[in-house]
């Protein structure tokens, strides 16, 4: 129907987390422009395999926007030249015809390499782990309409619970900040009444991960919520801010 | 006992034995709603100083394994969680948008949990167990309790209760949900509390660990082998015992709406090893998703149901009209389902609308580049209710819709056209989830319990949270209490096979060095599986079918190439184990499909319907779960019998008139 | 990759998160003393041959109150560049190797991209302006008066022509500092008040700016 577009991709290449990288230029011709980014690259590896060369290493899943997998860095920006969208939903028609396109893996001290455009992003799971969620055992809660919440603030809730944790705030973010990813969890539990028991630890445990796993600091420059596929607002880092502040300053009532 | 029921035959032709029938599946007996309470009284416990000294091995972590990981960590089991992805957060539970239903009746519209029960087992086609099915029903109510405890954020009402909607197939408002996302929610809910079990120490979640097989000593399970996919080194995992919560096997047809990576690994292994596989051809097939536009399309995104509701399908009257849909007049547009069905016309229930495209295009009718999609039209509605209000309804489905296509259903029709979406069938296990190989269990989408011939919709997550957070974890332990004394060792021979053979098997697939790619073979898998063993099926297309995957089966170990080695991150070997399991598993498909002479759910027998094209089921010689045993690579499959029994609701006709 | 357990009552200064906390506590500081220098310097441009100015600049020497502000205000400076530099140094830690195309201007605006710059001029500026009016004033014991040495100053093209020039990355320090300052400190809680500072924000670090800029260019015109 429409007419197939050609591309010069320029692809990082490295083996694996120890041997040094490069980059690679491809041509690839006769690519649908109604075909996704990464189905261009399956028409691309396609091509290399049966050429006898190593096609490139890429992660991906679901392709439709929610498993966070397919985290590349696309002609300078996270997932791509579109705001707030996954490299899964990003479709050829967005370039233009004989573009170079450049592609590189996420880059983040805390997010190594591991093959090609593949990278380890653990540590955002290790971040959750020292505190981004409710203490509670299966079979110990009461009835669900027992605490009533305001719709308001359930769909705020929302809004912050919805982080696929695909990482594209710390790679977009100029110091490879995980601030983005840590706030909408923090403030996501933050707004409901199941969340207070553990607020003041949770925040304070998730900012100290955050900063031994060694992401950067935040300064406010606010990519991040321009490249977050799930579109968390930079309100999110706010109410981090205001319960950290508050966590550290107040005197915890229920210490002895 | 076994006996060949089609003449012996070249492998390339259907034959199955039919093996003892199963007596026992544990479920209770006695009153309905008294049966999983007296069976949980009944089961064996473990002290909780011995739950420190029992490993447990689950693989997967979606909805059903994740829910049960953290949950038998809270218990102070040792678990131990393989996932594939490079996040346990990534499985495939993420992707469900609907809802998750549950018996609250906070409606105050009649609810119950037998309501619930009678609508999932008429919705199955009365071909699921009616004891699991009511328990089913019964825990649903924990697990909103639970969800709402974790702090998922479920829609809500101004005055700050649960929301709920209505769903397919059932009268009443049950289903809870968080806006679109429900999927994402529920599994992010499971995930944290599987990460607090791991900052807890009692739970170690292994990243991109595949399970390449499942070792099995005299019938119990030992453990696993997994591979580690960044190095490719192969491991021996012992465990006392083993969960595979590891998802569907939709992907077998190549496009559906599964996630790239979900595959029948797992559970195939675990058939090979003597794990019954039961119904492997209940496949459910959705009417509107996207359609493919060409030949590198990798996956089919769907669309909700509900656009059905104020969209009209049709396709031009004559076939290959070249027009743009919006220059075709009136006159020449047919509105076949309206023409076919008209007293329910475009809401005609998800398998006769899915057939019914799949109708009009065989027959040539298709729009769209590859002649295989139908027009999904708003502009009646349009016309009729206005834009804004169309909007407020599907503005965005419409914006979706826009941005994968690049076409704007407010100017042009939505193309529609159904795709595989999930599977009923799946391993088979007891009343207790344990498959035949004791020690080893299955929950989610993984086995083939609670839906019978049909899943509803919302059904799903409730499913595989019901087997994580409230069943299983009190199953297991009764098996687990007869395995405290067991030393776990992986130093013995079956260990030992097991890893050859998975070695062997990657040897053979990296010294094949063929010509064509393991995507080529799988699409071409998937067109079989599509045309002969999807919306409808008949002898003779399943036949064909068969002899083509075999063929295909053939050629694929002589000409497939994969390149690299095994002992590195190698994507394109771990797809071609991968789909060399598909091989297999779709020729049982097939084989199931073949043998179930009778329409019921989502499996259509061309030669069983009435003439308006309504399933036919035969209750008198079809009112049973096929259990398939793995029998060796050139053996018939042998057919196990479990036959269903219904005394509390009586099986009736569907009908949609 | 243990966390470190953060030692109260300070520990949490030294968080990444801590840290941003005195950087925009310091920096609102700095941006309201800002507002009095100017309010002070705006006494230059009344045609009294300076007496307004340096009676006010004697006062703010010799004033007791003003003496201990003066070392708060020392203080404020030294924390708000420490930090700075800390985090300026910090910023490679957190992505070793940087991207061969970054694209950045899709995402962020200029002056949030350039508060490394906007920071080094003004410190430069910042110790040039102290040596020729505060040390020489204070400790030197210039002959001239206040209003003398600032004549002086700004009828000479190229010292008056880097006031301004620094005037316009003050400008650009500002329009992200005092948007990221309220941020920082959580107070931006819905995207109402977030437009209502951005607002703020970007006519302070025009005006502000403006006004420091008019003075010299006041003198350095009337040379011609």
């Amino acid at each position: 129907m429409s007419k197939p577009m050609r591309f010069t991709l320029k692809i990082w290449r490295q083996k694996n987390a120890q041997e040094p990288g490069h980059f690679e230029t491809y041509e690839i011709d006769g690519i649908s422009p109604d075909a996704s980014f990464l189905e261009m690259l399956d028409v691309l590896n396609e091509k290399l395999i049966k050429e006898g060369k190593d096609p490139v290493a890429f992660d991906h899943d679901c392709r439709e926007g929610i498993c966070g997998s397919c985290g590349m860095f696309i002609n300078g920006r996270a997932h791509g030249p579109l705001p707030n969208i996954t490299t899964c939903r990003l479709y050829m028609r967005h370039f233009r015809d004989g573009e170079t396109i450049v592609i590189e893996p996420f880059r983040a001290k805390p997010f190594p390499v591991i093959k090609d455009l593949v990278v380890d992003r653990s540590a955002l799971d290790r971040i959750i782990q020292t505190g981004g969620y409710i203490s509670v055992n299966a079979g110990s809660a009461p009835d669900a309409n027992a605490i009533p919440i305001p719709k308001p603030v359930a769909d705020r809730a929302f809004d912050y619970a919805t982080c696929i944790g695909c990482g594209a705030c710390v790679a977009a973010c100029k110091n490879a900040s995980a601030m983005l990813f840590t706030a909408a969890k923090v403030s996501h539990l933050a707004l409901l009444p199941q969340g207070q028991p553990e607020r003041r630890e949770r925040v304070k445990k998730m900012v100290a991960q955050m900063d031994a796993e060694g992401f950067g600091h935040c300064s406010n420059t606010g990519a991040c919520a321009v490249e977050c596929p799930a579109k968390i607002p930079l309100t999110a880092i706010a109410q981090l801010q205001r319960d950290f502040i508050w966590a550290n300053l107040t005197p915890d009532p229920y210490v002895r | 006992m076994a006996e060949i029921l089609t003449a012996p035959a070249p492998t390339t032709t259907i034959s199955w034995r039919e093996g003892a029938p199963i007596e026992n599946n544990k479920c209770p007996t006695g009153e309905l709603e008294k049966r999983w309470t007296r069976h949980k009284d009944s089961l064996r416990l473990v002290a909780p100083h011995n739950k420190r000294k029992l490993e447990v091995i689950v693989v997967g972590a979606g909805l059903a394994g994740a829910s049960a990981a953290a949950t038998l960590g809270e218990l102070g089991y040792q678990v131990k969680v393989f996932v594939y992805h490079n996040s346990p957060r990534r499985a495939h539970s993420i992707a469900a948008q609907g809802g998750i239903n549950a018996a609250k009746n906070y409606r105050n519209d009649g609810d119950s949990i037998w309501r619930l029960f009678y609508d999932t087992i008429k919705g199955g086609d009365f071909r699921a167990r009616e004891s699991n099915v009511y328990r089913l029903a019964e825990v649903s109510v924990k697990i909103i309790d639970h969800c709402v405890a974790q702090g998922i954020p479920f829609a809500r009402e101004y005055g700050g209760y649960l929301d709920t909607r209505s769903f397919g197939g059932a009268q009443l408002m049950r289903t809870f949900y968080a806006r679109g996302q429900t999927g994402q929610q529920l599994l992010l809910g499971a995930y944290t509390a599987l990460q607090r079990q791991v900052a807890q120490g009692n739970v170690q979640v292994y990243y991109n660990y595949e399970v390449v097989d499942i070792v099995v000593e005299e019938g119990r399970v030992r453990g696993i082998i997994v591979r580690n996919l960044i190095t490719g080194e192969l491991h021996r995992v012992a465990g006392h015992a083993v969960v595979l919560g590891t998802g569907g096997y939709g992907n077998a047809y190549y496009l559906s709406t599964n996630a790239k990576l979900s595959n029948a690994t797992a559970i195939w292994r675990a058939h090979r090893r003597g794990a019954y596989f039961a119904n492997p051809s209940f496949v459910q097939i959705h009417p509107t998703c996207i359609p493919q536009s060409g030949e590198y399309q990798s996956k089919l995104t769907l669309m909700s149901e509900s656009l059905r509701n104020d969209g009209r399908v049709w396709v031009p009257r004559t076939p290959g009209d070249k027009r743009r849909p919006q220059d075709i007049p009136e006159s020449e547009r047919w509105y076949y389902l309206e023409e076919w069905y008209p007293s329910f016309g475009n809401l005609v229930p998800r398998d006769i609308a899915s057939r019914a495209a799949k109708r009009v295009c065989d027959m040539g009718y298709g729009v769209g580049p590859t002649g295989r999609a139908v027009y999904l039209d708003f502009s009646d509605a349009i016309k009729r209710l206005g834009r804004e209000v169309i909007y407020q309804r599907y503005g965005n489905l419409f914006e979706m819709y826009e941005e994968i296509t690049g076409e704007s259903p407010w100017e042009t029709p939505m193309r529609i056209y159904p795709a595989v979406h999930y599977t009923m069938g799946g391993l088979w296990v007891d009343y207790n989830l344990m498959t035949n190989i004791e020690g080893l269990y299955a929950i989610g989408e993984a086995n083939f319990s609670d839906h019978g011939a049909n899943r509803l919709g919302a059904s799903a997550l409730m499913q595989g949270l019901a087997d994580g957070y409230f069943i299983l974890p009190y199953t297991i332990g009764d098996y687990l209490a007869t395995q405290l004394f067991v030393k776990l060792s992986t130093d013995t021979a079956a260990f030992a096979d097991a890893e050859k053979d998975t070695q062997k098997r990657i040897e053979r697939i990296l010294s094949t060095k063929g010509t064509h790619t393991v995507d080529e073979f799988h699409r071409e898998l998937g067109k079989i599986l599509w045309d002969h063993c999807g919306l409808a099926r008949n002898a003779q297309g399943l036949t064909q079918a068969y002899h083509q995957i075999h063929e295909l089966q053939e050629r694929f170990w002589k000409e497939v190439l994969v390149p690299g080695t095994g002992q590195e991150f190698n994507q394109n070997l771990e797809k071609a184990l991968r789909v060399a399991d598909f091989l297999e598993l779709a020729k049982l498909m097939v084989v199931d499909a073949y043998h179930r002479e009778e329409s019921c759910g989502c499996h259509l027998r061309e030669e069983h319907q009435t003439e308006e094209g309504e399933a036919l089921r035969n209750d008198e010689k079809y009112a049973y779960v096929a259990a398939w045993e793995w029998a060796g690579e050139k053996e018939p499959p042998t057919l196990h019998k479990e036959p269903l029994k219904f005394e509390f609701v009586k099986p009736t006709v569907r009908s949609y008139k | 990759m243990e966390a470190k357990t953060v030692s109260p009552p300070v520990g949490w200064l030294h968080t990444t998160v801590g840290r941003k906390v005195v950087m925009a506590l310091t920096g609102l500081f700095l941006i309201t003393f800002l507002v009095v220098h100017l309010a002070g310097n705006l006494l230059l441009l009344r045609d009294d041959g300076g007496a307004a100015f340096n009676a006010y600049a004697e006062f703010m020497s010799t004033n007791p109150f003003i003496r201990v502000l003066e070392i708060l205000l020392f203080a404020g400076f030294v924390v708000h560049i420490y930090q700075g530099l800390y985090f300026i140094f910090r910023e490679r830690r957190g992505r070793p190797k940087g991207y061969a195309r970054n694209d950045a201007s899709a995402n962020t605006n200029i002056f949030s991209r350039t508060m490394r710059i906007s920071a080094l001029v003004i410190l430069i500026f910042l110790i040039v302006h102290l040596r020729h009016f505060f040390v020489e004033h204070r400790f030197l014991g210039s002959p001239l008066t206040m209003y003398e040495s600032c004549k002086l100053a700004f009828e000479n093209p190229w010292y008056s022509g880097f006031y301004v020039v620094s005037m316009v990355l003050l400008a650009f320090h500002l329009a992200h500092g005092f948007y990221s300052s309220f941020q920082t400190l959580g107070l931006i809680v819905n995207r109402r008040i977030e437009r209502v500072i951005q607002w703020a924000g970007a006519a302070f670090a025009f005006l502000v700016p403006l006004g420091f800029a008019i003075i010299p260019l006041y003198f350095l015109l009337q040379t011609f």
